[in-house]
């Protein structure tokens, strides 16, 4: 990608790309498939092209929706101490703050660990469904687009693997802690996660959103 | 007007007259509110981002007082009951051999967060002073900073599980602190003041401006 130098006319906006981190102006070029363009001042991707990235993505984020629900609602641990078995899920996980002052809590663990990654998933799948399978986007595709980006900070599933793990370790001494089927689901959800993060070029997705919008 | 080194001369779309869109990169006229790609309100740059930074920055700084002197955790075995601060818990974690563990909760819990608390205020400092220097360095510091700060929450989620897996009917029994109210209180406002953040300013100067 071609940087922007001198500027001795006004310029037009038509064929530029502003770099999302730094705001350095570059020539817009087609980038071959499987090339990264990067900004040359701070080095940041700008266009990254797969090959169907976008079938990949939508398995990819199908996958993790599968993932996600199966996560939730299977018991990730069972506890196992004289006698007594305790099976835990998710929604334990969470319910563990619901009294008393602590409700926000438990109200904000909901959102991050369930809520936010499910609402994630639907809408990229509600993007890239109809791209996919057809060829226009869907009449809300941008919207859609925009709300999973912004969500995506707010996602922790993974993070919560890796609270399981720290807990895990801790109570070992206590009792025998039997791993749930939805710990493993968890554990897929974030390789998908990440592999669904570097398939991903989010300019290149725009730019596709834009070029086959229903006109 | 820019001519120091390479890096310097290249044009930005505020300087061009122009304004960029953070979320997809479409350049617009000066005045365009909404892009036309992907509908983000646009901005040149975010007037009170700085404020933004500081005002989130103060209420995780004052919320993280309290993270740390109450307890993260009550746990009661035997009938006795055993509180634990952040830092209790994680010399406990040691105590018991598990160093590894106690060095990743020791990390998440401390060192993330009082880096964050650094790195966000030199950032917020430096584009007040219009400093410009290591501005690579900068922007990695930055995106070190958005993408490590969520995992902080470790903690938080471990107290929820503990408290999940011990229940009543065991001999021991954990209930969640007031800390962990105010840990995760600490690090919401964290994030979101680093969010407020605009790494654009990190390049723009006092002399640099807009040309329209
Ligand atoms: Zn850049
Ligand atoms: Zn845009």
């Amino acid at each position: 990608m071609n940087p922007i130098h001198a500027h001795k006319d006004k310029l037009s906006p038509n064929g530029l790309i502003a770099c999302p981190t730094c705001d350095a102006l570059h020539k817009e070029t087609d980038v071959p498939i499987g090339m990264a363009a990067k900004c040359v001042r701070c080095g940041h991707t700008l266009l990254r092209p797969r090959k169907s990235a976008m079938t990949q993505i939508l398995m990819l984020a199908a996958t993790a929706f599968v993932l996600m629900c199966a996560g939730i609602f299977f018991p990730f641990l069972e506890l196992q101490a004289g006698g007594r078995i305790t099976r835990s899920s998710v929604f334990d996980a969470v319910l563990a703050f619901s009294d008393g002052v602590m409700l926000p809590v438990a109200i904000l663990l909901g959102a991050l660990i369930i809520v936010v990654p499910l609402v994630r998933f639907m809408a990229l799948i509600y993007v890239f469904a109809p791209m996919s399978l057809g060829h226009y986007p869907a009449r809300y595709a941008p919207q859609a687009f925009r709300l999973a980006e912004r969500l995506s900070p707010w996602s922790m599933a993974e993070i919560f693997i890796v609270g399981v793990g720290v807990a895990l370790i801790k109570v070992t001494g206590l009792a025998t802690v039997l791993i749930g089927p939805a710990f493993w689901a968890f554990c897929g959800l974030v390789v998908v996660t990440v592999l669904k993060d570097t398939f991903m070029c989010k300019l290149t997705v725009w730019k596709t959103l834009e070029n086959r919008r229903l006109s | 007007m820019e001519n120091t080194g390479k890096p310097a001369s290249v044009l930005t779309a505020r300087a061009a007259g122009l304004v960029g869109c953070t979320r997809c990169g479409r350049v617009h006229d000066q005045g365009v509110a909404f892009c036309l790609r992907c509908g983000s309100a646009l901005q040149s740059r975010d007037t009170l981002a700085l404020q933004k930074v500081w005002a989130w920055w103060w209420a995780g700084l004052i919320a993280y007082i309290p993270a740390n002197i109450y307890p993260m955790l009550r746990m009661t075995q035997f009938g006795r009951p055993h509180e634990s601060s952040i830092m209790g818990g994680v010399i406990d974690l040691a105590q018991h051999g598990d160093l590894w563990v106690a060095f990743v909760v020791f990390f998440a819990s401390i060192i993330i967060p009082i880096g964050k608390f650094i790195a966000i205020a030199y950032l917020a400092w430096s584009v007040k002073k219009g400093i410009r220097t290591r501005d690579v360095g900068r922007l990695h510091m930055y995106e070190i900073v958005e993408f490590i700060g969520r995992w902080s929450m470790i903690d938080v989620f471990v107290v929820a599980i503990l408290t999940a897996l011990l229940q009543m009917d065991f001999i021991v029994t954990v209930s969640p602190g007031i800390a962990a109210f105010s840990f995760t209180v600490s690090v919401v406002c964290t994030m979101i003041s680093a969010q407020s953040f605009d790494p654009r300013t990190i390049w723009d100067t006092e002399k640099e401006t807009p040309r329209v």
